[in-house]
């Protein structure tokens, strides 16, 4: 018995080894990191230890701009992007013709470079000598006034950020909830029919909930995923996320370790392990409601 | 409420494309199920008796043909609104609900003046379920009960909506042995009960014979025969019918008759009047064989299985299809029986003779036909 724990150790050690190296010993060192204060990354030393760093965070002006950012791209993009992904899915569902087709269209911007749908985002929405942009030149045809959407008003910017993210985190959506809804047993939806149930009903009373673990499956993920954006607003607005105003969290960390303002890894530290905070709590509000809500 | 099929007719596009032509799962089919009967479809898997069912419950629709429940022709009506009652194969309960609230899911469906209250719906609910006897279970959900507790929410969850017909779909078959014999006393005791006209599909012959008021023998979509249980037994129309029904099954012989006598083999073993000379094939019954020592048939005997009250003699012999046939006798019958011969005579009510070629039934002179009884 005791030869076989210690080979099962055995096996175990080049993965154990890799997460030490690679996942415990970073997390560790961010921690103190996060509690070192005025710490020289040239000299390696720093003045004492306390909370100094994440009161300096909290007040900072750019990292309340990226939390407000990120609040706002979470709580606009997770609702959204589900609900639509449930409506094309249930579409999808429901055509005979073409499904292979279709399931296809959706599912090419998750296999596209984020870069190049910026590019294309670009085309769509910016303002250049040359050209208004497509949705300007849509939106003149109707009579109204152009927006300037990668350099103007807020909303303006905030608008393309949460369409692009929204485009973007779909298409695994729709392939999660197209599967889940080809797995409810259609003989459910059989005797719903001879039962005489609406169709709003089927979908409330049985589809909704068959599918409900993949929907707050999709919904856990998609508040982890937008809390940690960053690169989709590089795609669009550039590297100097704060001159832009549309900074995230994550954007944050990065500038204050390797952007023009950084060589702050203490504030890059405190920053990171108050987004964790923030992640975690979510994370276990949503397990909770799942669990409340969760049957079979 | 009675139902009448009137050349009832589905045809499907054959799956493999590169087959033009199409697949008949249900072929002419033109029978009535009277009011308040309990009939079974009996048949071998693939022989269109699902798809009969759910023609009737509207959840296909029929390529020709019309179907009346009464009076009133309901071909074209949704199966909403035709007031059936479905159980499936695996019961499809939804998970997520309780029992309780599958029950009441078909009464929440009710609209405009049909509504019923809250409380209302609850009476209903629970009046079915004492009725298959789940009342204690109402707060379960059908991960939390076997297979039999699951059969009878399902069989509430048809009936809660009282419709005028019910139709189960191989209820039995994915119960074990024992379940099997109880849940289908059960659905009698309930069919009897309510009095509702109930249709049930089934590939085991034991099962229809034993519950059903008629029986329908179906073969590759077409209809065999329609009778009483015993009637289709004792008077089976053709080869299939015969040898689809009966446990342990019947022996079939190819047999000659010459002159009015009917050979096996060698063995002279019945007169058959006016039956035409030439080849035949008979069928006869485990317990048609009657152990004499001046019997007709000479047999070579294999072995005897001896089951208490009765004895099984299995047995050789040149004319038949099969490797060895099996005779049923009284216990009584078979002492002394050893050695390499036994000798049979034949119970002529037991013997039945088919066309080698269309394998229809021939009837000699003086035995009654099955369509006439």
């Amino acid at each position: 018995m005791k030869k076989q724990n210690l080979k099962a150790w055995l096996y175990l050690l080049p993965a154990l080894a890799f997460l030490a190296v690679f996942m415990i010993y970073p997390l560790a060192d961010v921690v103190v990191y996060s509690l070192e204060e005025g710490y020289n990354s040239a000299s390696q030393t720093f003045r004492g230890v306390g909370l100094y760093n994440f009161s300096y965070v909290l007040r900072d002006p750019y990292f309340l701009a990226a939390v407000r950012n990120t609040f706002l791209l979470v709580i606009v993009t997770v609702p959204v992007s589900t609900g639509l992904a449930l409506l094309i899915s249930l579409a999808l569902n429901s055509v005979k013709a073409l499904k292979n087709v279709f399931q296809t269209v959706y599912f090419l911007p998750y296999v596209t470079n984020t870069l190049a749908v910026g590019l294309v985002f670009m085309i769509l929405f910016k303002k250049t000598a040359y050209s208004e942009g497509l949705v300007n030149l849509l939106i003149n045809w109707f009579g109204g006034p152009s927006v300037d959407f990668i350099d103007g008003p807020y909303w303006a910017k905030m608008l393309v950020m949460c369409i692009y993210t929204v485009w973007v985190v779909m298409p695994f959506k729709v392939l999660i909830l197209t599967g889940a809804l080809a797995s409810v047993n259609p003989e459910y939806y059989k005797a719903a029919r001879v039962d005489g149930a609406s169709k709003g009903r089927i979908f409330r009373r049985i589809t909704l909930p068959m599918i409900s673990p993949m929907i707050f499956y999709l919904v856990i993920t998609g508040f982890i995923g937008a809390f940690k954006a960053y690169s989709d607003e590089v795609a669009l607005f550039g590297t100097d996320l704060n001159a832009a105003g549309m900074n995230t969290i994550v954007g944050y960390v990065y500038d204050m370790l390797y952007g023009n303002s950084g060589g702050y890894p203490s504030y890059a530290s405190a920053a990171a392990l108050i987004l964790f905070a923030i992640v975690f709590t979510i994370t276990c509000v949503n397990l909770l409601i799942s669990r409340k809500s969760a049957v079979v | 409420m009675k139902i009448v099929l009137e050349h009832l007719t589905k045809r499907y596009p054959n799956r493999n494309r590169k087959i033009r032509e199409e697949v008949v799962a249900v072929d002419d089919f033109t029978f009535e199920i009277p009011d308040g009967t309990l009939i079974g479809l009996l048949g071998p898997s693939g022989c269109g008796k699902s798809t009969t069912l759910n023609l009737i419950s509207g959840l296909e629709a029929p390529t020709a043909g019309r179907i009346f429940f009464g009076d009133t022709d309901v071909t074209s009506l949704p199966p909403e609104k035709r007031g059936v009652g479905l159980v499936f194969q695996n019961y499809a309960l939804y998970p997520h609900m309780t029992v309780l609230e599958n029950i009441m899911f078909p009464l929440g469906n009710l609209k405009g003046d049909a509504r019923l209250s809250r409380d209302e719906m609850k009476r209903r609910a629970l009046e079915a379920a004492k009725l298959v006897q789940i009342d204690n279970l109402l707060e379960r959900r059908p991960s939390e009960m076997s297979g039999g507790q699951q059969q009878r929410v399902a069989i509430a969850r048809a009936l809660v909506k009282k419709p005028g017909v019910l139709l189960l779909d191989e209820p039995l078959s994915n119960l074990d042995a024992r379940l099997r014999l109880q849940t289908r006393e059960e659905i009698r005791r309930i069919q009897r009960e309510t009095g509702i006209t109930t249709v049930f599909v089934t590939h085991d012959q034991e099962e229809a014979m034993s519950i059903s008021d008629l029986i329908v023998v179906m073969k590759k979509g077409v209809l065999n025969q329609i009778s009483k249980p015993q009637a289709v037994y004792d008077d089976p129309v053709n080869l299939f019918v015969a040898t689809f029904l009966g446990t342990p099954p019947i022996n079939v012989f190819d047999g000659e008759v010459r002159s009015g006598v009917l050979h096996l083999g060698d063995d002279a073993v019945l007169t058959v009047p006016g039956v035409r000379d030439g080849a035949v094939k008979v069928g006869v019954r485990p317990e048609g064989f009657v152990p004499d020592p001046e019997g007709a048939l000479h047999c070579g005997l294999d072995r005897v299985e001896v089951m208490g009250r009765d004895t099984s003699i299995v047995f050789r012999h040149g004319g038949l299809t099969a490797e060895t046939g099996r005779a049923i006798v009284d216990a009584s019958d078979a002492v002394g029986l050893e050695g390499g011969e036994v000798r049979f005579s034949l119970k002529p009510q037991k013997t039945h003779l088919f066309d080698p070629d269309t394998e229809a039934r021939i009837y000699p002179d003086g035995a009654g036909k099955a369509g006439e009884r």
